[in-house]
């Protein structure tokens, strides 16, 4: 995948970069699920990353490499925080989503209105000269530069995934996401497993956040940590299918092109409201018709050609 | 309600297969003679599609006017951002590699942003008509010229027009209490406001500031709270629906101060305010970019605008119309359809008679036109008329104006 | 200074009533089949087109066209459940959530398409009025809306508690196998129950209609602040969403009067933190047998 780069026009390389920024962020919330924490405030984690990493990398002057390894960490701390007070005071299925809800909004408010970082005026970075700038230094460049950083990172995820959902802490997860009482009765520490998959799956998201706001070049409270960006996110990992690993990535896949293809009839239509019709209206068939998503029913689909 | 004719399924069957077949064909060379393809990008859809749609309608009327008056061959092709900033890249993209060697828009700064990256990585130059953010032009992109006030100069400007009301009236408020949205306009203005009022000495002591969400959608306590500050003027910056529930509150609550004047923000002098207020809406004092009414060919636009496009010839239309004409006069002087060209001749852009009030479009080395004016718009027998300068007025600012309860 | 509160604080009661029929809505499809409608807001917003619809056509006064609007909300509340969410009542949560987010894109979607982007403003003389009551100034369109939102309250708990077919709801809520082993047939009960729940969020918008102009992009706000006043009052509890929807308007009032307009969200949503942590079953819900 990421050697056809090179061979796509910057079009193409601008919309696969959003198919993997999304596959990315639908596999670090896939992951919470995976523990059966439904994230509907993962805008929070990709703010914070993104705000961080920006906000260090253009006020601190550090290098956007350890700004974004910081943008990780506020957002590993910030989700151990929730998934701690959550877990603690045993705030479990719908009330755990309205309450990562709760926090991202808080967050947003506070962001709205914290002159530090631009509040909602906006934080704003400096142009790149395409000539002179060297993307391993400032992590920012053309199209391609970040359509292989974001092929990178969810290849990165996807393996790192891969090996937790293996260890001991995978089965840890599955067995909360079960049945939570029968696990900590078999002895599984439910509040710590539930702390690590949030903080991993936050610090994670913040990676993506930081790429994400050097991608965007200005950011604002509402449209990166809004409610807004938290639902999209998570709408391609349940079209591709929540219990796969696999899932989120062709989720991604499938809904981007889909978002392009509905804003282009839209457009050419001059029918404004079409392309969230269209948007909606394919999204509401394959959930109706593809109870587990789209990649586990391909992977039964081919198991039951080949027997 | 809108006229709009549904499409068959045929249409969309044919428009989704034409769409796509377009979208995969690669890149078109340049060709000399062939019609410039400018790409404009709007919030179409989306929370922020009002605007976008508004402006979009200037834009038409713009490139008919152009049309009309023999104006080089132009296409315009719109792209929807969706009202999502990281939208904006996506679909500058598209419009370039559709051949697109003109980009316009946007009506959001973070959108605009998202714009600028792409075209300044593929060397195209982007006439921004609305957006106001101060900073965009500071980031030192190379392919960006803009065409509207950054927020602070709107405010030096509005307060220049706030000192002279009083001069001219003789009527001199003493204090006054903000009403603010807290949106990336809104803070805009606000910093303008405090940096510039000491700066200027401005005679009205700000007594307080009174911010709300830009989703509220609830205004009473606001207002109350401001009535209780008991200041002889109310400066409110607002979007349109949240200008219509203060003036409803203010009503209700029985609150008519000296005057109601904003310094530097939509809301009053759209249609939409207007509409719905009748003559509770009169009065109403707001200073921004506009047209300028002493102009001939300005007056003749905006009566052929409101008739044609059956809107107001408002900020978003004025700005949008003022692009295209830009755009003209550029691809005139640059006789090729090619970006760099046209960089060049934006560049060297420099339009006396023009239909927005203001000294002569020119861009400095930032992209930024600095010569654009602001009026004082009041709101009399529900028409937004120029108050203010004396060199643009229509007529005459009532001031102190007529309380609530006396209309 | 107290005539300022006093205003304040009937202003925020006022609306605190017209969230509670909103929140009462969301409360009622979730006890009964334990359905979380995110697309709430969405119904909201087509209530309040409805009501701009039927004022601009037969210019009535507002709070009389909340029936006409529930019953247009009942019917697509009803055939939605019979035709899709029937079969999404066993299904995991997130694919709820996504069905709701499908049916809140294309309900948005469709609002613009066929109503553009602008506001739709009821104009009346209304619109401009108050009551006064010694130092207090009761707004006359928040006054109907709330008054007649009670009415539509009432008259819901009654039904419930009284009606036969109220009396199968409750069935159902409390103890589903022993309702269909007593004979109830729960599809329709569900169906009913969307119905009602939806035809409370359509009222309620048309009753706001006349409060807050109507454009497509309302709806959100509407979700999340029934959201708040559900889990603040006791999610499934109908008396919690009354009290929840007050307890809210009111809070979000003080709040803004009190400590800063641009925060009063902030306060709802630290309420709920609050209650999620401290009273998981809501202030004034019922604890879980």
């Amino acid at each position: 995948m990421a050697a056809a780069g090179p061979l796509l026009d910057s079009f193409w390389q601008s919309l696969l970069t959003l198919v993997f920024f999304y596959a990315f962020m639908g596999l670090t919330w896939n992951l919470m699920m995976s523990a059966g924490l439904l994230s509907l405030g993962h805008g929070l984690f990709l703010g914070l990353g993104a705000y961080a990493t920006a906000v260090f990398t253009a006020t601190g002057g550090l290098s956007p490499w350890i700004s974004i390894l910081i943008g990780a960490a506020i957002s590993a701390v910030a989700g151990s925080a929730i998934a701690w007070i959550g877990g603690r005071f045993s705030v479990r299925g719908v009330q755990f989503a309205l309450l990562t809800i709760a926090f991202a909004e808080l967050a947003r408010v506070l962001f709205d209105n914290w002159d530090f970082v631009g509040s909602t005026g906006g934080f704003f970075l400096k142009a790149i000269n395409p000539d002179t700038n060297r993307p391993l230094l400032t992590l920012r460049g053309g199209t391609l530069f970040f359509y292989l950083a974001f092929v990178l990172i969810t290849a990165g995820a996807y393996f790192l995934i891969r090996a937790l959902m293996a260890s001991r802490w995978g089965y840890r997860w599955r067995g909360i996401n079960e049945d939570e009482d029968a696990a900590r009765a078999l002895g599984v520490p439910a509040l710590r497993s539930k702390v690590l998959v949030v903080a991993i799956s936050a610090g994670l998201a913040g990676v993506g956040g930081g790429l994400f706001g050097f991608l965007q070049g200005s950011l604002f409270p509402d449209s990166i940590m809004g409610l807004r960006i938290s639902i999209e996110v998570l709408i391609a990992p349940i079209i591709g299918g929540v219990g796969s690993l696999f899932g989120p990535i062709v989720g991604a896949f499938f809904v981007v092109p889909l978002m392009e293809g509905s804003n282009v009839l839209g457009q050419r239509m001059g029918f404004y409201g079409l392309n969230t019709m269209i948007y909606g209206a394919v999204i509401l068939g394959v959930i109706a018709f593809l109870p587990d998503g789209i990649w586990p029913r391909i992977v039964r689909f081919v198991a039951a050609r080949r027997s | 309600m809108t006229k709009r004719a549904i499409p068959s399924r045929r249409d969309l069957l044919a428009t989704g297969a034409g769409a796509l077949a377009t979208s995969i064909l690669p890149r078109p060379v340049f060709s000399q003679g062939a019609p410039v393809k400018v790409g404009v990008i709007l919030y179409l859809s989306g929370v922020q599609a009002f605007m976008g749609q508004q402006t979009r309608k200037g834009n038409d009327f713009g490139a008919k006017v152009v049309k009309e008056a023999g104006g080089p061959a132009m296409e315009f092709i719109y792209g929807d951002a969706e009202s999502k900033p990281e939208n904006g890249r996506i679909v500058a993209e598209r419009l370039i590699r559709e051949g697109c060697t003109l980009l316009i828009g946007t009506n959001d700064s973070g959108s605009t942003i998202s714009v600028a990256q792409a075209a300044e990585a593929a060397k195209i130059p982007f006439l921004i008509n609305i957006a106001s953010a101060p900073q965009i032009t500071e980031q030192g992109f190379t392919q960006i010229f803009r065409n509207f006030t950054p927020a602070g100069t709107l405010v030096g400007n509005a307060v220049a027009r706030i000192k002279e009301l009083g001069a001219t009236t003789g009527v001199e408020p003493k204090t006054a209490v903000i009403l603010h949205v807290n949106d990336t306009f809104g803070q805009g203005i606000m910093k303008g406001v405090d940096v510039l009022w000491d700066k200027q000495q401005v005679p009205i002591k700000i007594l307080d500031r009174i911010g709300y969400d830009v989703r509220a959608r609830d205004l009473s306590v606001e207002v109350a709270k401001a009535k209780a500050v008991g200041a002889d003027l109310l400066m409110p910056i607002t979007r349109v629906s949240d200008a219509i529930l203060i003036i409803r509150e203010m009503v209700k609550q029985n609150w008519s101060p000296m005057g109601i004047i904003s310094p530097g923000s939509p809301g009053p002098y759209e249609k939409a305010f207007t509409d719905a207020l009748g003559k509770y809406g009169d009065g109403y004092m707001s200073c921004v970019p506009w047209y300028n009414p002493t102009n001939k060919r300005a007056r003749e636009i905006a009566s052929r605008f409101e008739k044609e496009m059956d809107a107001r010839f408002d900020l978003n239309a004025v700005f949008a119309f003022e692009a295209v004409e830009i755009a003209a006069d550029a691809i005139k002087r640059a006789k090729s359809n090619e970006p760099a060209a046209i960089h060049a001749a934006l560049k060297t852009t420099d339009i006396a008679d023009h239909i927005s009030y203001g000294g002569p479009i020119r861009f400095d080395e930032k992209g930024q036109n600095n010569n654009i004016g602001v009026v004082m718009l009041q709101n009399q027998n529900g028409k937004p008329v120029v108050v203010s300068p004396a060199d643009a007025s229509e007529a005459k600012a009532v001031f102190p104006f007529v309380p609530f309860d006396k209309r | 200074m107290t005539a300022l509160y006093l205003n304040v604080i009937s202003g925020g009661i006022l609306i605190g009533v017209v969230y509670a029929l909103i929140a009462l809505g969301l409360t009622i499809i979730f006890g009964v089949m334990r359905v979380v409608n995110f697309a709430h807001g969405e119904m909201v917003v087509i209530g309040m087109y409805i009501g701009y619809g039927l004022w601009s056509a037969f210019k009535l006064p507002p709070w009389m066209l909340a029936p006409v609007a529930a019953a247009l909300l009942f019917a697509l509340g009803y055939a939605l459940q019979l035709g899709i969410v029937n079969a999404f009542i066993d299904r995991p949560q997130h694919a709820q959530f996504v069905l709701f987010i499908s049916f809140a894109l294309m309900i948005t979607g469709l609002h613009l398409a066929l109503f553009g982007p602008d506001s739709w403003p009821i104009q009346m003389v209304e619109s401009m009025q108050s009551y006064t009551i010694g130092p207090v100034r009761l707004d006359v369109l928040r006054s109907q809306a709330a008054l007649m939102a009670l009415l539509l309250i009432i008259g819901l708990m009654l039904f419930l508690r009284f009606s036969t077919l109220g009396r199968s709801i409750r069935a159902a809520a409390d103890n589903l196998i022993g309702a269909q082993v007593i004979g109830i047939r729960v599809r329709k009960v569900y169906a009913v129950t969307a119905g009602i729940g939806m035809a409370c969020a359509g009222a309620a918008g048309a009753l706001i209609a006349p409060i807050f102009d109507t454009q497509p992009f309302l709806a959100t706000d509407f979700t999340l602040i029934a959201f708040i006043i559900v889990i603040v009052g006791g999610l499934g509890s109908l008396t919690g969403a009354l009290l929840g929807g007050v307890l809210i308007g009111l809070s979000e009032a003080l709040a803004a009067l009190m400590i800063s307009p641009a925060l009063k969200t902030t306060f709802s949503y630290a309420l709920l933190v609050l209650v999620l942590l401290l009273r998981p079953n809501g202030l004034f819900g019922e604890p879980e047998r």
